[in-house]
C-alpha cells in the first residue's frame, strides 16, 4: 500500500545554541512519512532525534533544508503559522506525558480540541470516544495525578489523536513506562497508524518497540545512516495478537 | 476550556489565590474608602450650594467658599443686578461664622445661614422636625440633629445665644453635616442680619435668570456692572468651594493620594502573584503551544485568570467597603458610595488586573514550545 507522503523533509540542518556553544545537531537529514505507517527513529543519545522530531513537528525551524507538510512548504512561516500547521496536522506524545495536572483525563483531551476551536458537546463526545478507544472509559474523570504512568500516556495518546491529525509524533513514548505498559502504548500507536491510516513517527531507544514498526530509520550524529522496512503484508505478531483480542472483546 | 483552565490554575495554589484576593480586596477597600470619603466631603461642601436655586452667584470679591463670604454686599449691588437685562430675581443670602454660646456655658462656632424661603433661593433642606414656618417664629432657628451634643442642647425648644441675640431651636434637619466642623444654623434673613447687628447687607446674591437668558452673557454683563463683587456660575462657585476645602487644606490631596496608592499597591500585588502563577504553569503553556494553540489562546487563559481574580476580589472588597460605610454614617466624615463609584471601582479593578496580566503575558510570549521535549 503506497500513498502520497504527508510529510517530506529534505536536507534538514539544524544548529542549536550560539557562539562557542553552537552545536550542529542535525546535519542534513531527509525523511518522508506516508499514511498508515508506524516509523521508528532510533539512534544513540545526542544523535539529534529530538531535534529532528521538533523540526518535523513544526516546533523548531530548520537552519536550512526544506520541510513540506501536506504539500505545503514551511520554509518562510512565522510562529503563528507554524502553530496553525501543528493544529491542523499534528498530534504530539511526550516522554513525560505533559498532561495538565489540574484537568481531568477528559478535559486534557478536550483542551486539545478547544485550541482547534472545537467546543461544546461535540468536543466532549469526541474526547470521550477517543478515551474509550485507548481503553480509559472508566477513567474519564480522573486527574493525571491519580493515573498510572501507562494510563497517563494513553490519555496523551488520546489527546494526540482526538483531532484526527494526519501525523502523530512521539518522543520516547515508552521510556518512562514498564514493559507491559510500554507494549500497550506501542500497540496502540501501531493500531492508530494501521486502522486510522495516519503517519506515526516515534523516537525511541527501546528495542522492545522494534516489533511494532513498519519501518525503522537510524540516525547517528545528526545524519540518517540507514533504513529497514518490514516486508509488506506481514503484521507484527503483537499487532495480530491485539487485533485478535479486540475482536474477542467485541 | 479557557475559563476552566484559568479557574484550575488559580485554585491549584490556594495560598497564592488568597494572597491575590487579599491584595485586590485591600486595594479596593482602600480606594473605596478614600474616594467614598472624598465624595462624602464633596457632598458636604457643596450641599448648600447645590440646594440653592441660583443660576449665578454674586459674592464679595475673593470669596473662597460658601462659608467665606463676609457681609460685604449692599442693596446697591442688588439694584444694579436687578437692572441687568435677563435677570429675573436677585435673592439675598447671609452666610457667616458666628459664636454659639451653649445654655450651660461654653461656646462653639456655627455657620449661620439667613435665608427667606419665600424668595425661592435657598430653602433649608432635610428638615425632619418642624417646618419652614416654624423658623419664621420669633427667635427661631433650625440646626442639625447630629450636632445637638456639640451645640450643648437636647432638641426642640432649647435656647442658646448667637452673636447678639437669643435663639430657640424650632426645627431640626438630619444629616446636614458640615465639612468645617462648624454646624450650620438656619434662620430668616432678617433675623440673621439682626443677630449680626446689620440691617441690609448680605453675603451673597442668588441671581435667577429670565427664561431663555444666556447665562454667560448675563454673567459677563453683571461682572462689568458690579465693582468689588464677583459673579460666578453655579459650577464655578461649587468648584471654588471644593478647591478651597479639599485642596487648600490638603484633605482632598490626601484622600486622592491614598486612592492612587491603593490602586498601585493592588496592581503590584496582583501582577506579582499572576506572574508567579504563570511561571509555575509555564511548562503547561509550552505544551499548549506545542499542541498548536495560538498565542492569543494562551493570553486569554492568563487574562481569564486576571478577570476571575478581579471579579472575586471586587465582590469581597466592595462588601467590606459597604460595611465600613455603614459604620462611618454618624462620624465627622461619613463615607459615600454611589452606583457610579461602585462601577468605577469595578472598572479600576479590571484595569488593575489587566495591567497586572501584562508582565505574565510578556513572560509567556517568550516560551519556546521546543522545551516540551527536553523534560
Ligand atoms: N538548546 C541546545 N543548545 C545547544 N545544543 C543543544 C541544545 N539542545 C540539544 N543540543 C545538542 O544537540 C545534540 C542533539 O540533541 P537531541 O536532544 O536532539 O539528541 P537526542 O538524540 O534526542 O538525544 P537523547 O536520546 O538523549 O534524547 C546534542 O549533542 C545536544 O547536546
Ligand atoms: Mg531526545
Amino acid at each position: 500500500m503506497s500513498s502520497e507522503p504527508v510529510l517530506e523533509a529534505i536536507d534538514i540542518v539544524k544548529e542549536l545554541g550560539s557562539g562557542a556553544g553552537k552545536v550542529r545537531a542535525v546535519k542534513g537529514a531527509s525523511l518522508t512519512l506516508v499514511p498508515g505507517e508506524l516509523t521508528l527513529l532510533m539512534g544513540p543519545s545526542g544523535s539529534g532525534k529530538t531535534t529532528l522530531l521538533s523540526i518535523l513537528g513544526c516546533i523548531l525551524t530548520p537552519t536550512s533544508g526544506t520541510l513540506r507538510i501536506a504539500g505545503v512548504d514551511t520554509t518562510k512561516l512565522g510562529p503563528e503559522e507554524m502553530a496553525d500547521l501543528r493544529r491542523k496536522h499534528m498530534g504530539f506524545i511526550f516522554q513525560s506525558y505533559n498532561l495538565f495536572p489540574t484537568l481531568t483525563a477528559l478535559e486534557n483531551v478536550r483542551i486539545a480540541l478547544d485550541v482547534r476551536g472545537q467546543k461544546g458537546f461535540a468536543a466532549a463526545n469526541r474526547s470521550e470516544e477517543v478515551l474509550r478507544d485507548v481503553g480509559l472509559a472508566y477513567r474519564l474523570k480522573s486527574y493525571p495525578g491519580n493515573l498510572s504512568g501507562g494510563e497517563q500516556q494513553r490519555v496523551a495518546v488520546a489527546r494526540a489523536i482526538a483531532s484526527s491529525p494526519s501525523i502523530v509524533l512521539a518522543d520516547e513514548p515508552t521510556a518512562a513506562l514498564d514493559g507491559e505498559n510500554g507494549h500497550a502504548v506501542m500497540a496502540l500507536l501501531a493500531r492508530i497508524a494501521k486502522e486510522q491510516h495516519r503517519s506515526v513517527l516515534a523516537v525511541t531507544h527501546d528495542p522492545r518497540t522494534l516489533s511494532y514498526a513498519d519501518r525503522v530509520v537510524r540516525i547517528e550524529d545528526g545524519r540518517i545512516v540507514g533504513e529497514e522496512r518490514r516486508p509488506e503484508g506481514l503484521d507484527a505478531p503483537e499487532i495480530a495478537d491485539l487485533t485478535k483480542r479486540r475482536k474477542a472483546h467485541a | 476550556m479557557i475559563l476552566t483552565l484559568a479557574f484550575r490554575n488559580l485554585f491549584h495554589d490556594r495560598i497564592r489565590l488568597a494572597v491575590t484576593l487579599v491584595g485586590i480586596l485591600f486595594s479596593i477597600v482602600l480606594v473605596a474608602v478614600q474616594l467614598g470619603l472624598y465624595l462624602g466631603a464633596s457632598n458636604m461642601i457643596t450641599a448648600n450650594i447645590d440646594h440653592a436655586k441660583a443660576d449665578l452667584w454674586i459674592a464679595a470679591y475673593g470669596a473662597k467658599s460658601f462659608e467665606d463670604g463676609g457681609m460685604l454686599l449692599t442693596p446697591r449691588e442688588r439694584h444694579q443686578a436687578l437692572a441687568t437685562p435677563g435677570v429675573k430675581a436677585v435673592i439675598p443670602l447671609v452666610v457667616r461664622f458666628a459664636e454659639w454660646r451653649k445654655p450651660e456655658g461654653g461656646s462653639t462656632r456655627v455657620v449661620l445661614v439667613g435665608t427667606d424661603a419665600e424668595d425661592g433661593g435657598l430653602v433649608p433642606f432635610d428638615l425632619v422636625e418642624g417646618t419652614w414656618e416654624d423658623i419664621k417664629a420669633p427667635e427661631a432657628i433650625a440646626v442639625d440633629k447630629t450636632y445637638l451634643n456639640e451645640l450643648g442642647i437636647k432638641g426642640l425648644g432649647d435656647t442658646a445665644q448667637i452673636a447678639n441675640g437669643r435663639v430657640r431651636v424650632r426645627a431640626l434637619t438630619d444629616g446636614v453635616r458640615s465639612f468645617t466642623q462648624s454646624p450650620y444654623a438656619y434662620t430668616t434673613l432678617n433675623r440673621s442680619r439682626a443677630l449680626f447687628g446689620d440691617s441690609d447687607n448680605t453675603t451673597f446674591y442668588l441671581v435667577q435668570l429670565q427664561p431663555g437668558a444666556n447665562v454667560q452673557k448675563v454673567q459677563h454683563e453683571l461682572a462689568s456692572r458690579l465693582e468689588g463683587a464677583e459673579v460666578l456660575t453655579h459650577e464655578e462657585f461649587r468648584d471654588r468651594s471644593l478647591k478651597q476645602w479639599l485642596f487648600r487644606t490638603g484633605a482632598g490631596v490626601a484622600l486622592i493620594g491614598g486612592a492612587l496608592l491603593g490602586s498601585l499597591v493592588g496592581t503590584v500585588i496582583v501582577a506579582q502573584t499572576l506572574y508567579s502563577s504563570t511561571k509555575d504553569h509555564l511548562s503547561e503553556f509550552a505544551t499548549l503551544r506545542a499542541l498548536g494553540s495560538s498565542s492569543g489562546y494562551i493570553h486569554k487563559v492568563i487574562l481569564a485568570q486576571a478577570g476571575i481574580s478581579a471579579v472575586v476580589g471586587y465582590l469581597l472588597g466592595i462588601s467590606i467597603a459597604l460595611t465600613i460605610l455603614v459604620f462611618s454614617r454618624n462620624t465627622a466624615l461619613p463615607m459615600v458610595m454611589t452606583p457610579g463609584l461602585a462601577f468605577w471601582l469595578f472598572a479600576l479593578t479590571v484595569g488593575m488586573c489587566a495591567i497586572s496580566a501584562l508582565s505574565a503575558i510578556v513572560k509567556v510570549t517568550k516560551i519556546d514550545p521546543a522545551t516540551v521535549f527536553n523534560r
